[in-house]
């Protein structure tokens, strides 16, 4: 009796533990997200003392901060947090629920999906940005349910996924190609800019979406993501543990593919984001507990640190997603061969 | 004595079955392809005209120039398809791996990106300098992507190689976009060269390619039947007196020399290798010495068709073969992978 006292006080123990270290690492992310919004609102051509920042933000008129601050920075500050908030929760979700770091949105082909549409509507059809973001919606959700109605039937495998993943990405990508070789000049560079993922000339009108899509949608993720983590200790295990599998499976796909593919819409597919924050918040955090808030907000942190880089640190001024794929990139490869080594493949 | 030369004679005589039929009905759609590539396009020439064109040099018909302006292109894409066709069958026999091709393996974006630095840092501009780059990357690429898909246990499946070529791809394709987006020039030269398209192919291309056509087809033959013995096994091709590690090597060398220099002069065409390879196995069976000239010849067949197809459907533009064979490809990748056995993922 007693000795089982002091077991369950052991478990309880770790659980409280963990739950520090949960608060402790989301509190500093949170913190260094604030420093970064920051300096994203503070720095620019002309940097501004803190004091005029904030009085032009409460809405006072100051010549000159009024638009570098309003029109300029908040925007492409508030587009950053969103859409890697966004990246990086999504991202999680599609690791976890594979049970693969390397299953990602970018490498399963959604996020061609939806640059696909949005290219087709740049190029193409000259549409308005909230077509743009329409589209890119439709196009990611028509990707993944190609994906899954050709990944049906069978046992289900993570590895026939993939495959499937890059198959239709090749496609995806071709299209891509096509429409910008047979695009006029003057829409290419706009074009290739999106796609590579940037925060330049994000507006203030173009938000609303992404805002909204982030709020609504992180809840439903974090409500069904304590599944999440009964998911990933397999297929039967969760079944036996009473998880629906399917319908939780669909909700937490859906609700991913809207984040990831809003975000796209508005600031083109950052790359590797969504890739680099789930691993990076599990290591953070530990596997052990549920980390989709730390996910989201490495995401945040990961953006608005790779755009300071790509603004201030080069000579020519590199969109984020560049920054973010030269940061990504080695990450990637590091986490190939280290998850080759164990085996886990 | 008499035994042995008995079983050599057996060895040597055990043809596919139906051999002979397959082997006529590839010459007669190989000289069908040559046909129509030379007829149809843009301006359908007249078998008049075709005769005039390719046997009378002195008629100077319109329709005639057209014909002798398709020579070059037809017979470079007839290079392409073998260049690409051989290397597919390589890298799969060394790898054992029925999903590699160059283009999965992510061998073209290591050329590509040698190519992108050469336009961007280099000016270089002739095919002849690409050449050399593209052989470097893609080899780099090679060794690189096999390297880590082969860490761990149980060697190169196809599932780690296919991600490590995805992964590569990704990081690589990550570092070309930040080096071709501060230069509008290499953006515009990049978005053709990127295609993949034997529209290029003229007599100057194709004296590059000849010779790394006769390395690489002379190094794939020689190593045919020891490639066989590799199939079985590293272990029983070792007792049969081969040498496992030179075996790869060299064959490695050699697909990547003909799928480098395809890519240096075409641009990356994707999936001839995969589609050309298996469609001669489901046929002819897993023979090498069998399956690789067939595989030439189906690479050829499949890369020229695609191409009279591409123009035939863009008329009077074009549809790049690199984006057509995309199409054709990626679906058969997913077919492989639904068919194959959960368990070799």
């Amino acid at each position: 009796m007693k000795n089982q006292s002091v077991e369950v006080n052991f478990i309880m123990e770790g659980m409280r533990r963990r739950k520090r270290r949960w608060l402790f690492v989301t509190t500093l992310l949170v913190i260094l997200a604030g420093v970064l919004c920051c300096a994203m609102l503070l720095l620019g051509n002309t940097i501004y003392p803190i004091h005029i920042v904030v009085r032009s933000l409460l809405g006072e008129e100051i010549s000159g901060a009024n638009f570098a601050v309003n029109t300029i920075r908040l925007p492409r500050m508030l587009a950053g947090v969103f859409a890697g908030f966004a990246f990086g929760v999504a991202g999680y979700v599609f690791q976890t629920m594979l049970r693969n770091p390397l299953a990602n949105p970018n490498i399963l082909g959604i996020t061609s999906g939806s640059s696909v549409a949005a290219v087709f509507c740049i190029t193409v059809l000259h549409s308005s940005n909230s077509v743009i973001s329409i589209a890119a919606v439709i196009g990611g959700l028509l990707t993944v349910i190609a994906m899954y109605l050709l990944a049906r039937g069978g046992a289900f495998s993570i590895g026939r996924i993939i495959i499937i993943g890059i198959g239709i990405q090749a496609m995806l990508d071709a299209v891509i190609s096509f429409l910008l070789l047979k695009s006029a000049q003057q829409d290419i560079a706009g074009a290739i800019r999106w796609l590579g993922g940037s925060l330049n000339g994000s507006k203030m009108s173009e938000l609303p979406p992404l805002i909204l899509v982030v709020l609504l949608f992180t809840p439903v993720i974090i409500i069904f993501g304590k599944q999440l983590s009964i998911l990933e200790l397999g297929e039967q295990m969760a079944s036996s543990l009473g998880v629906s599998t399917d319908r939780m499976r669909i909700i937490l796909i859906v609700s991913s593919v809207f984040m990831i593919a809003i975000a796209t819409a508005t600031t083109g597919p950052i790359a590797f984001v969504s890739f680099l924050a789930g691993p990076i918040a599990n290591r953070l955090v530990g596997v052990s507990s549920s980390n989709i808030l730390p996910a989201g907000l490495v995401g945040v942190n990961l953006v608005l640190f790779a755009d300071l880089i790509g603004q201030f640190a080069f000579e020519y001024r590199f969109p984020v997603g560049v920054i973010t794929g030269l940061l990504g990139a080695p990450y990637l490869i590091y986490l190939l061969i280290r998850m080759n080594r164990k085996g886990e493949l | 004595m008499n035994s042995t030369t008995d079983s050599k004679k057996r060895l040597d005589l055990h043809f596919p079955k139906h051999f002979t039929i397959i082997l006529v009905i590839a010459i007669i759609l190989l000289v069908v392809s040559i046909i129509t590539s030379l007829m149809l396009g843009a301006r359908v020439v007249s078998y008049q005209e075709l005769m005039d064109g390719l046997f009378y040099t002195n008629q100077d018909s319109y329709g005639a120039n057209v014909v002798r302006k398709r020579i070059s292109r037809t017979i470079f894409s007839l290079c392409c398809g073998v260049a690409l066709g051989i290397a597919g069958v390589l890298m799969q026999a060394v790898t054992r791996n029925p999903l590699a091709d160059p283009s999965i393996l992510g061998v073209n974006t290591g050329a590509t990106l040698f190519v992108v630095c050469g336009i961007t840092f280099f000016n270089i501009t002739t095919a002849g300098e690409y050449i050399w780059l593209a052989l470097i990357g893609a080899s780099i690429t090679a060794v690189f992507v096999f390297g880590i898909g082969s860490m761990g246990r149980g060697g190169a499946t196809p599932i780690k190689l296919l991600l490590a070529g995805a992964a590569t791809s990704a990081a690589l394709s990550s570092l070309v976009t930040a080096i071709i987006i501060p230069s509008a020039y290499a953006q515009d030269q990049f978005r053709f060269w990127q295609v993949g398209s034997v529209g290029s192919g003229n007599w100057d291309s194709i004296k590059i390619f000849i010779p790394f056509l006769i390395v690489g087809l002379f190094i794939a033959f020689l190593s045919a039947p020891a490639l066989n013995a590799l199939a079985l096994g590293d272990d029983v091709a070792t007792s049969l007196g081969i040498r496992p590690g030179v075996l790869r090597f060299f064959a490695i060398v050699a697909g990547v020399v003909l799928c480098g220099t395809a890519t240096a002069l075409a641009g990356p065409i994707g999936f001839i290798g995969l589609l050309a390879t298996h469609a001669m196995r489901f046929v002819i069976g897993p023979d090498l010495r069998f399956l690789i000239p067939m595989s030439a010849l189906a690479g050829a067949i499949i890369l020229t068709f695609s191409d009279v197809v591409g123009r035939l459907i863009a008329s009077p533009g074009e549809l790049e073969v690199g984006i057509l064979t995309a199409f054709i490809g990626a679906p058969i990748l997913i077919i492989l992978a639904k068919k194959s056995k959960v368990r070799s993922l």
